[in-house]
């Protein structure tokens, strides 16, 4: 037990004088502190060894890269020995753009790069001023006349057609986009003085964090047409939309919550002391205080629900996870199910680890 | 409470008590609940006039009819012939049945995984690092498809691995060699459940005894002899019969043991191993929310590692610890229902079904919603329980 006990880091009040090769020291240190530690070590590298030689023999020595199109049976040979890799170059345009016109999926593409730029200019804080929300506002128009068309000599094209990454992108940032908003008017309304406003709050809160996602979904997508009035049909993309926004404002009206509560007494005093408004005060004083500190856990729960948008693929609607397995259902590609899996596992990986990392960077950047 | 409001300064208002103020106040409420109320109005209307055109009647009357569907896994005996209401309940059982067993694993890994980030072993400490965040940066779902995935791709029943004897895993499921359960099993096991409350009290007792004059008094007797030996005695008074039933394989299939079925397990292994990777963040920070001076303090003292752990620095993480890992077990609760991609009939999936058969979406999904609303406030009225006995007690 002492093995994995230890901890890391220990102050050493004397260090011991250091000598002898500098590698081998670290070894000692780090993986031979003691005997116990030494078995572990070996156990765990043969383990490791293990898993690695088995992965490259199958993921690369015997994987099949490329085969002529439509023709699966070089993979076939190899089933249970090696990957297939050959059909990510099969499949990865339906898989990134599930149906959109091919010769127009160009489009969908600039919409993911434009995406990921917005993502970027986000991340920095020279940026973090009033005119990041333009820019929000115009990014998301732009990549809506990328996806619709219709406008700037654009075939237009409908949202059933819509699918793959940029699906996954749209409902994760306008869940954002407008979630963030509803967020802060919730956290404001639960921390509210005013009985009727604080309980309609946490009734909201309580109620959308207390149900599956999934429960959502089936409200938006076979309940909604129920409570409009007849002839008034929405979209399923778009219903679902709205299920990913009332369900992103309730996790992060707590996150925001959290950051309202830190702000020190002092600030609201002073405020009131200025003679602000109620909004002004809010506006101007205690909301950029109080977003500034949770911005980790903003990014966090961006992340959970950027991960959670795949969900949509039980109501049927084509997000990347979706036309991954539509791309399976093809009866000549059928038992490399797990090839593709990886490969969309590593898109959603990036984007999440990426965003991981930043959080952490501006954790680290607090100080702690 | 922070006062949002500034003092008025003091004038005589029109109003009496009703300063400018309240007035305010009173007028926002009015508009925002007006809204809302608004809005309930013009959906209920729409629903009702929808409902109508439909001919889709309302309420919980379904409930009593036949269901017809069928249930591959279930623990409470069920044929397509019994009611709607009786699948429901079927689908809780397979809902909690996962999220029980599934917090349970998902705790004890995570707290492994959570101890090895802070392994003196290098490799085990970057081993711990990688594997939370390569889980924690992948949906959940595509996690469930691809062991859903691997559970198919396993050899048929005939050439079923055999990790140790007894032990089948096929594209069949898991099956396990399981002990029958009856009436005098029962009996025995409740006495270890009596023996384990009455040896609870007096481990209090003991110390309390150790409060008053210091002197510690082991426990393990108490514990060896009410939940071991006296289970033990009764189960050898009444000759209880433990035999342990082997599945084997006849023709395509396996008779006998414990079967899990391939939706059911890989449902769990992906709950468990995608929570543990959230549960190990967790238990790491809280034992480095731990100040150095109590590891410092506890090694003056010559305690030895174990002791340390357990009295002294476990305690104060848990503080930490417990209001997060509330938020877990409810989101791998709230997971469960993921069940419906892979065809694992849980509450949501069952629900799911019902309303495809009987159109009664709004009923239909208000129980799925009931339900899971009963189990958080289950889990977070129990974990706030815990919580209240660990936290700190100041004078």
């Amino acid at each position: 037990m002492s093995a994995i006990t230890e901890m890391p880091d220990l102050p050493r009040a004397a260090r011991r004088p250091q000598i002898g090769n500098p590698v081998l020291r670290w070894l000692r240190s780090n993986l031979f502190s003691s005997i116990p530690n030494g078995i572990l070590t070996v156990v765990l590298l043969a383990v490791l060894a293990k898993g690695v030689i088995g992965f490259v023999q199958w993921g690369i020595v015997n994987a099949v890269w490329l085969t002529p199109a439509n023709d699966s049976n070089a993979c076939k040979a190899v089933r249970g020995l090696g990957a297939c890799w050959a059909i990510i170059p099969e499949k990865y345009r339906f898989i990134l753009f599930g149906t959109f016109p091919f010769n127009q999926q160009w489009r969908p593409g600039l919409s993911v790069l434009l995406f990921i730029a917005l993502f970027y200019l986000s991340t920095r804080r020279a940026l973090w001023r009033r005119e990041l929300a333009y820019l929000w506002i115009g990014a998301l128009a732009m990549i809506s006349v990328l996806m619709w068309g219709g406008v700037l000599g654009l075939s237009f094209v409908s949202q059933d057609r819509w699918g793959g990454l940029p699906v996954t992108l749209i409902l994760a940032t306008f869940g954002l986009a407008f979630g963030f908003p509803l967020g802060i008017l919730v956290a404001l309304g639960r921390r509210s003085k005013l009985p009727a406003i604080r309980s309609l709050s946490v009734l909201y809160v309580e109620l959308i964090r207390g149900v599956p996602l999934v429960s959502l979904l089936f409200m938006a997508s076979v309940m909604f047409p129920l409570f409009m009035p007849s002839g008034f049909n929405i979209d399923k993309l778009l219903r679902a939309q709205i299920a990913i926004i009332l369900f992103a404002g309730a996790y992060l009206a707590e996150v925001i919550r959290g950051g309202l509560q830190a702000v020190p007494r002092g600030q609201y005093e002073a405020a009131d002391a200025l003679g602000l408004s109620y909004w002004r005060k809010q506006r101007l004083v205690v909301l950029p205080q109080a977003i500034r500190h949770v911005i980790p856990p903003l990014v966090n729960t961006f992340i959970a629900f950027f991960k959670d948008t795949s969900l949509v693929l039980i109501i049927g609607i084509f997000d990347l996870l979706t036309t991954a397995k539509t791309a399976i259902i093809d009866p000549a590609w059928q038992q490399f199910s797990v090839e593709v899996y990886i490969f969309v596992a590593a898109i959603y990986f990036v984007f999440c680890f990426a965003m991981s990392r930043y959080s952490r960077s501006l954790e680290a950047m607090r100080g702690r | 409470m922070i006062s949002d409001d500034p003092r008025p300064p003091p004038r005589r208002s029109f109003f009496g008590a009703l300063g400018p103020n309240e007035l305010k106040g009173l007028f926002w409420q009015v508009l925002v609940v007006g809204i809302a109320v608004a809005v309930v109005v013009f959906l209920w209307s729409n629903t009702v006039t929808n409902l109508s055109a439909r001919r889709i009647t309302t309420g919980f009357a379904f409930l009593g009819r036949e269901a017809g569907m069928p249930i591959a896994d279930s623990l409470l005996a069920y044929n397509p012939r019994d009611s709607y209401l009786w699948a429901f309940v079927v689908g809780v059982a397979n809902t909690l049945r996962v999220a029980v067993i599934g917090i349970v694993l998902a705790t004890i890994l995570g707290t492994l995984i959570g101890i090895s980030r802070l392994s003196a072993n290098w490799l085990l400490a970057r081993l711990a690092a990688v594997y939370v965040e390569v889980l924690r940066d992948i949906p959940l779902l595509l996690q469930l498809l691809f062991w859903y995935v691997l559970m198919q791709a396993l050899p048929a029943a005939r050439a079923a691995w055999r990790p140790v004897e007894g032990v089948f895993l096929s594209n069949r499921g898991l099956i396990l060699p399981a002990v029958p359960v009856g009436s005098p099993q029962l009996w025995v096991l409740g006495t270890a459940v009596t023996g384990f409350a009455v040896f609870y009290l007096v481990q209090r007792w003991l110390i309390s005894r150790q409060m008053q004059d210091g002197r510690p008094r082991p426990a393990w007797p108490f514990a060896l002899g009410l939940i071991v030996v006296l289970p033990a005695a009764v189960s050898l008074l009444f000759g209880v019969s433990w035999t342990i039933e082997w599945p084997a394989l006849r023709g395509f299939n396996f008779i006998g043991g414990l079967a899990l079925s391939p939706e059911y397990f890989a449902l769990l292994i992906a709950l468990v191993t995608y929570t543990a990777a959230f549960i190990a963040e967790i238990v790491r920070s809280g034992i480095q929310s731990v100040p150095r001076g109590q590891w410092d303090a506890a090694s003056a003292l010559g305690l030895r590692r174990s002791f340390m752990l357990r009295q002294i620095i476990l305690p104060q993480a848990l503080r930490v610890i417990v209001p997060p890992m509330t938020s877990q077990y409810l989101n791998l609760t709230k997971n469960s229902s993921l069940a419906v991609a892979i065809g694992y009939q849980d509450v949501v999936s069952i629900a799911n079904t019902t309303l495809n058969q009987t159109g009664q979406a709004i009923e239909a999904i208000a129980l799925i919603m009931a339900v899971f609303l009963t189990i958080s406030l289950g889990i977070s009225f129990f974990m706030n329980w815990f919580n209240a006995r660990i936290a700190l007690s100041e004078r």
